[in-house]
């Protein structure tokens, strides 16, 4: 991994006594695409803003590149944010809002304009120089305010659920867009969303965030597939989240039936958590499975079908490319290393985190 | 059909606005123009709208408009950094300045000027309290300086308020970004701050210039009867020389002024809001 640039260090921060951040800390690399994921009033945007310099930490530190720059302004910190609901300049055609940063850093007129021309371009928004922001639609005002904070050739890039207010197939494109750019202008992007899908598909590391705390940082791939804790499994993707007991090394019992595990150290008969993913279970027939359930629901969804079964009263949940007839018995397995074992919560602050959500 | 009955029922509730209208402003408004429009002897003529080019009148008009932008400007700089001031503070703080802010404007506003006029007296409050601490007495009543001092002191409300509202309504997302951007608070202030709100300064403008052009009884208590305004020369034309023609002449030359103000503002306020829509 390369050098890191951005550290907070024990950060905490309440607003009217209510702890918002908790010693919170994060390191953040350069060049890498850093996403805060959690659900709606976790902190994320608290985060974002202390990073911006638009909040102060009430403890700790902001690290930038060596230096503490926690009670440095905004106007001095060589970081450029993308504002939740892009706060473009309502009375400024699209090029003085383009222009307003180079302006301010008293940049010669030739270079403003091959700055403007280079970032719409970069946007894919030529010819807009003369509109005003709100002649645009929520897409291009999202674009421009990239635009805006690029030309100021930021070391970082702060982006605040920037893509939230637009429609499914917009945001997908520019989830795309968005990763072309970052690629392109090799720089840091710290990006926020609640939507798990987003984080998976953009980030190099994802910090998953809940009441404050960091529950799990890592690799989309690590989170997906190894989440640390049951709210993470039950954040990140449609999930079953069951209780269950260790019995021993690589042997767990779910609802007293016996399964195959990969998973060692968490003691004998101790209560865990259990996650396993829709697409991992394993439709058989009913002599074949490790257990036995009746269908109770068949959705299809495109890619494929949505399957609900209920075992002695408990309903999984599966991904299958094969229909099964709502009513039929079947039998379920699981390949053991798809069951991912993870530590129930040990104080009961954690577990209603968890369940919160 | 329904429509129809619905709009005559609407017509119906309008009825006591219209009645209203008609009696109070409308035929008002008419009388003076007949008036200012009519010579003593019941024919149309323009003399009594050129009478402002009277010295004496013409005098009078340019000191009322001398002292009203005075009176705009002085309220303006008062108010605009208090209403920065105020919605950058805590909400419930808010409230309660506004609140202290506003009250004088339920008293009664001749009471007000009265107040005023025995605080600057020759022997009043101010010049009493002066002397006692051994300092010479200042000449405050009956200048222009006391004029603009008692409007300022009575108008300054109508500056805060729109100001106020528009500063308010300013994302405050728009001064970070500005922030963010690179810019300071002067920067911020100029570029973003003063351009969103100039609605507000506009309306503001209006209703602090167009009363104090008018005005006549701050004049006649502040100024002792020894600074005349156009508003006092019209009341006298009505309240002693009883030459109605002349005084409906003279106000119609000041309603041109005020129409003038708000063509002036309306212009502004449409294209400051031009970018918005
Ligand atoms: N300026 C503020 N004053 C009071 N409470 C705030 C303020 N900003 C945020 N909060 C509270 O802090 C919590 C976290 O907010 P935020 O960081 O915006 O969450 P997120 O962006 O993850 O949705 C929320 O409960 C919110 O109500
Ligand atoms: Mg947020």
């Amino acid at each position: 991994m390369s050098r890191a640039l951005i550290e907070l260090q024990h950060i905490s921060k309440s607003y009217d006594g209510k702890p918002v951040l908790d010693d919170l800390e994060l390191t953040i690399h350069e060049n890498e695409f850093v996403t805060l994921l959690g659900p709606s009033g976790c902190g994320k945007t608290t985060t974002l803003r202390i990073l911006g310099g638009f909040e102060t930490p009430d403890e700790g530190h902001v690290i930038f590149d060596g230096k503490d720059i926690t009670n440095v302004p905004p106007n001095k910190r060589q970081l450029n944010m993308v504002f939740q609901n892009y706060a473009l300049f309502p009375h400024m055609t699209i090029a003085d809002n383009i222009a307003f940063g180079l302006k301010i850093k008293r940049k010669t007129d030739k270079y403003i304009q091959d700055k403007i021309s280079y970032a719409l371009n970069l946007v894919g928004l030529q010819g807009f120089e003369k509109r005003m922001p709100g002649s645009l639609s929520g897409g291009q005002q999202q674009r421009i305010a990239i635009a805006r904070a690029i030309v100021n050739e930021p070391h970082v890039l702060l982006l605040d659920e920037p893509l939230g207010a637009l429609d499914l197939k917009l945001r997908q494109d520019m989830q795309y867009e968005l990763i072309r750019l970052k690629n392109e202008l090799g720089i840091t992007f710290v990006y926020v969303t609640h939507d798990q899908q987003e984080a998976l598909t953009m980030s190099d590391t994802i910090v998953v965030m809940n009441q404050g705390y960091i529950q799990q940082m890592g690799s989309p791939e690590t989170i997906y597939n190894e989440p640390e804790n049951a709210f993470v499994a039950d954040f990140i993707g449609d999930s079953n989240l069951f209780p269950a007991t260790f019995v021993r090394d690589e042997l767990i019992e779910i609802d007293g039936r016996p399964f195959l595990c990969v998973d060692k150290g968490f003691g004998q008969n101790t209560p865990v958590d259990i996650v396993i993913r829709p697409e991992d279970v394993i439709i058989t027939t009913p002599d074949k499975g490790t257990v036995t359930g009746v269908v109770t629901d068949l959705i299809f969804q495109g890619v494929h079908y949505e399957i609900c079964i209920d075992v002695n009263g408990r309903e999984w949940v599966c991904h299958s490319t094969e229909a099964s007839l709502v009513g039929t018995m079947v039998g379920i397995a699981v390949d053991p290393f798809n069951i991912q074992v993870m530590n129930k919560p040990e104080s009961e602050d954690e577990e209603a985190a968890a369940i919160e959500k | 059909m329904k429509n129809n009955r619905r709009a005559n029922s609407f017509a119906l509730f309008g009825m006591p606005y219209y009645f209203w209208a008609i009696a109070f402003i409308i035929i008002p408004l008419l009388l003076v123009l007949y008036y200012g429009l009519t010579s003593e002897a019941g024919t149309i003529s323009l003399e009594n709208v050129f009478a402002i080019a009277r010295p004496a009148h013409a005098k009078a008009l340019f000191l009322s408009v001398l002292l009203s932008v005075g009176c705009t400007v002085v309220c303006l700089l008062l108010a605009y950094p208090l209403c920065l001031i105020m919605v950058n503070r805590q909400k419930a703080q808010n409230s309660f300045l506004l609140f202290m802010l506003i009250i004088p404007m339920w008293m009664n506003f001749m009471l007000r000027t009265y107040a005023w006029q025995s605080l600057l007296e020759k022997h009043g409050v101010l010049n009493t309290f002066l002397n006692t601490i051994g300092l010479p007495s200042l000449h405050l009543i009956n200048t222009p300086g006391a004029i603009i001092f008692g409007m300022v002191y009575d108008f300054l409300p109508f500056m805060i308020l729109p100001i106020y509202n528009a500063l308010q309504k300013i994302d405050p997302n728009l001064i970070h970004a500005a922030h963010d951007l690179g810019a300071g608070f002067w920067q911020t202030l100029w570029k973003v701050i003063l351009p969103l709100s100039m609605p507000g300064i506009i309306s503001g403008i209006t209703m602090v210039f167009v009363p104090g052009l008018t005005t006549f009884v701050i004049s006649a208590l502040l100024g002792g009867g020894k600074v005349l305004l156009i508003g006092n020369v019209i009341e006298q034309e009505f309240t002693q020389a009883y030459d109605w023609h002349l005084g409906s002449g003279l106000s119609l030359v000041l309603l041109l002024f005020i129409v003038i103000n708000m063509i002036l503002s309306s212009v502004f306020d449409r294209e400051g809001n031009g970018g918005l829509l």
